[in-house]
């Protein structure tokens, strides 16, 4: 009897989320599906963003997880490897391990205001794809280097004993033996972080994204349009709420297929090299 | 024994893992060009002190080691000694066959690899010579880009015994390369071993009594992270000296 209730609690359990999952996008679907076309993905805004397309945030949102893929990636693995390959776990570690897992906790309206205050201002980068990738890059640092820290962890001692054995120096065997073992786990960690930072809002609000702009970003110290500021613009302080309302799910659409997507691939490229490799 | 055949000596040597004492007092000689094989029972410190001999004990946090070991009359443990050079000599064959997921010849041409040999002729030659010299090559010889994961398990050990060889170490030392493996590649493995020493000196781990009668020159017989008796390998187990050791090979114990 025990083992029937139980069964059905995590039954419902997974019945209840997948359930969530399948009525907002089910939601969005049908409020938005009918805009989206090329012209919807290719277009700038018209008519005080009341037609038109999405072509500039969603080309800001790519820049902006470019550059955040570009700082965050090595800044990650490199603090990953530090912390696993180069210390012997003691209290020094700890602390800095806590710091970085309390960083993960930090509301990202708080990086966004960290951000302002000293990428956007006290170093004077502006309001700028440059401001919002480091601030993004702040946000899901964590989340890179715990994946990676997972990921080399995961490489078995006996690699690195033969490595070392052989002669070869620990930066040799963390370079030619361990990272290529854990680089497929190191980027499908980081692509999941990277997901994050496309759908974030907060951390961009003060540091990159623009609310309009009649061209597209000529540099890095340019600010942006993006995805999810873009949504929440248009949601909630337009001058034609009602009017925009399939653009607001349109756009809602295109972001979460963009995250999911970005999901989906790292998902799908694990599984992919997990068959491969053997151990 | 004279004394410049001795490739390694040991003096007085204790070893700890934090608190507990792994070794205690070792003093031991062992000689050139031969097979020195190391038995005990579980725990007694044996692969322990293998890996003292090429420092691998480094990686493990909070070890601490006292006394002497001397190899070509050289501390390993003085401070100007490079760690890096001393395990370039010292090849180390694990009981778990270890290969790298990579292809059988970046496997074997891992070693001169890292300590820089580029030219792909002479790579190409240090890896026939090695696998030849750990009797691999016949059966790889065809296709040395295959991963080496798709090798069985005992040529997987050969391989890495290729693999330690092609740094052109002047040690070898062997942790149960065979307790994994099947009969005939363990037969395949202890004959390699017979023919390695002509060139190198070998210190070998085992768990087999059978196995370190047939391979070895000379047996050293822990108890407790102590060496009880350290003998030519038919004294040992003809004429033990020791009630210890006695009663370990007869299978009183252990």
């Amino acid at each position: 009897m025990r083992e029937l209730i139980a069964f059905w609690c995590v039954r419902m359990a997974i019945v209840i989320i997948v359930a969530a999952l399948g009525i907002i996008i089910w939601f969005l679907g049908k409020n938005g599906l009918s805009i989206l076309s090329w012209e919807f993905l290719t277009e700038p805004p018209r008519e005080g963003m009341t037609e038109g397309g999405i072509f500039p945030p969603l080309v800001g949102t790519l820049y902006l997880i470019l550059g955040t893929i570009i700082c965050a990636l090595p800044l990650g693995v490199l603090a990953a490897i530090y912390l696993t390959e180069y210390t012997r776990q003691g209290k020094v570690i700890r602390v800095i391990r806590l710091g970085i897992n309390n960083l993960a906790g930090v509301p990202s309206v708080v990086f966004g205001l960290f951000g302002l205050a000293f990428f956007v201002i006290y170093l004077g980068f502006g309001v700028s794809i440059l401001s919002g990738s480091l601030t993004l890059t702040f946000m899901i640092l964590p989340t890179i280097i715990r994946a990676s820290e997972e990921a080399l962890l995961a490489v078995p001692q006996t690699f690195r004993e033969a490595s070392l054995a052989l002669g070869a120096t620990r930066w040799q065997t963390i370079y030619k033996v361990v990272l290529p073992q854990a680089f497929p786990g190191i980027l499908t960690g980081s692509i999941l972080g990277i997901g994050r930072a496309a759908g974030e809002t907060a951390p961009i609000i003060f540091t990159a994204a623009t609310f309009y702009t009649p061209h597209l970003p000529r540099s890095i110290f340019d600010p942006v349009m993006a995805l999810p500021f873009h949504l929440y613009v248009l949601a909630t302080e337009g001058t034609h709420l009602e009017k925009t309302l399939p653009i607001q799910y349109g756009t809602a659409i295109v972001l979460l297929g963009l995250v999911l997507g970005i999901n989906l691939a790292a998902i799908v490229w694990r599984a992919r090299l997990r068959r491969k490799k053997r151990w | 024994m004279v004394k410049k055949d001795l490739k390694i000596i040991v003096e007085d040597l204790n070893f700890f893992y934090g608190d507990l004492k792994a070794l205690d007092g070792v003093n031991i000689q062992i000689p050139e060009r031969k097979v020195t094989a190391l038995i005990g029972p579980s725990g007694c410190g044996k692969s322990t002190f293998l890996r003292v001999l090429n420092r691998m004990n480094d990686l493990i946090p909070e070890t601490r080691l006292e006394g002497k070991v001397l190899i070509d009359g050289y501390d390993i443990y003085a401070d100007n000694i490079d760690v890096v050079e001393l395990r370039k000599k010292i090849g180390m064959v694990f009981q778990k066959s270890n290969p790298f997921p990579k292809s059988i010849f970046d496997n074997v041409a891992y070693g001169p690899r890292v300590h820089g040999i580029k030219d792909r002729v002479r790579l190409a030659e240090i890896v026939e010579e090695n696998l030849k010299r750990a009797a691999l090559w016949d059966e790889v010889k065809d296709d040395l880009k295959r991963s080496a994961m798709e090798l069985s398990g005992g040529q997987q050990q050969r391989l890495c015994i290729a693999r330690a060889l092609a740094t052109e170490p002047e040690i070898l030392l062997m942790d149960e390369p065979a307790s994994a493996l099947d009969p005939i590649s363990t037969a395949k493995i202890e004959e390699l071993i017979r023919e390695l020493k002509e060139r190198y000196t070998i210190v070998i781990v085992t768990h087999n009594m059978q196995q370190a009668a047939r391979v070895s020159d000379y047996t050293a017989f822990f108890y407790l992270g102590k060496l009880i008796e350290f003998n030519r390998t038919e004294e040992i187990f003809t004429r033990p000296r020791k009630k210890q050791t006695e009663d370990y090979i007869t299978g009183r114990f252990g």
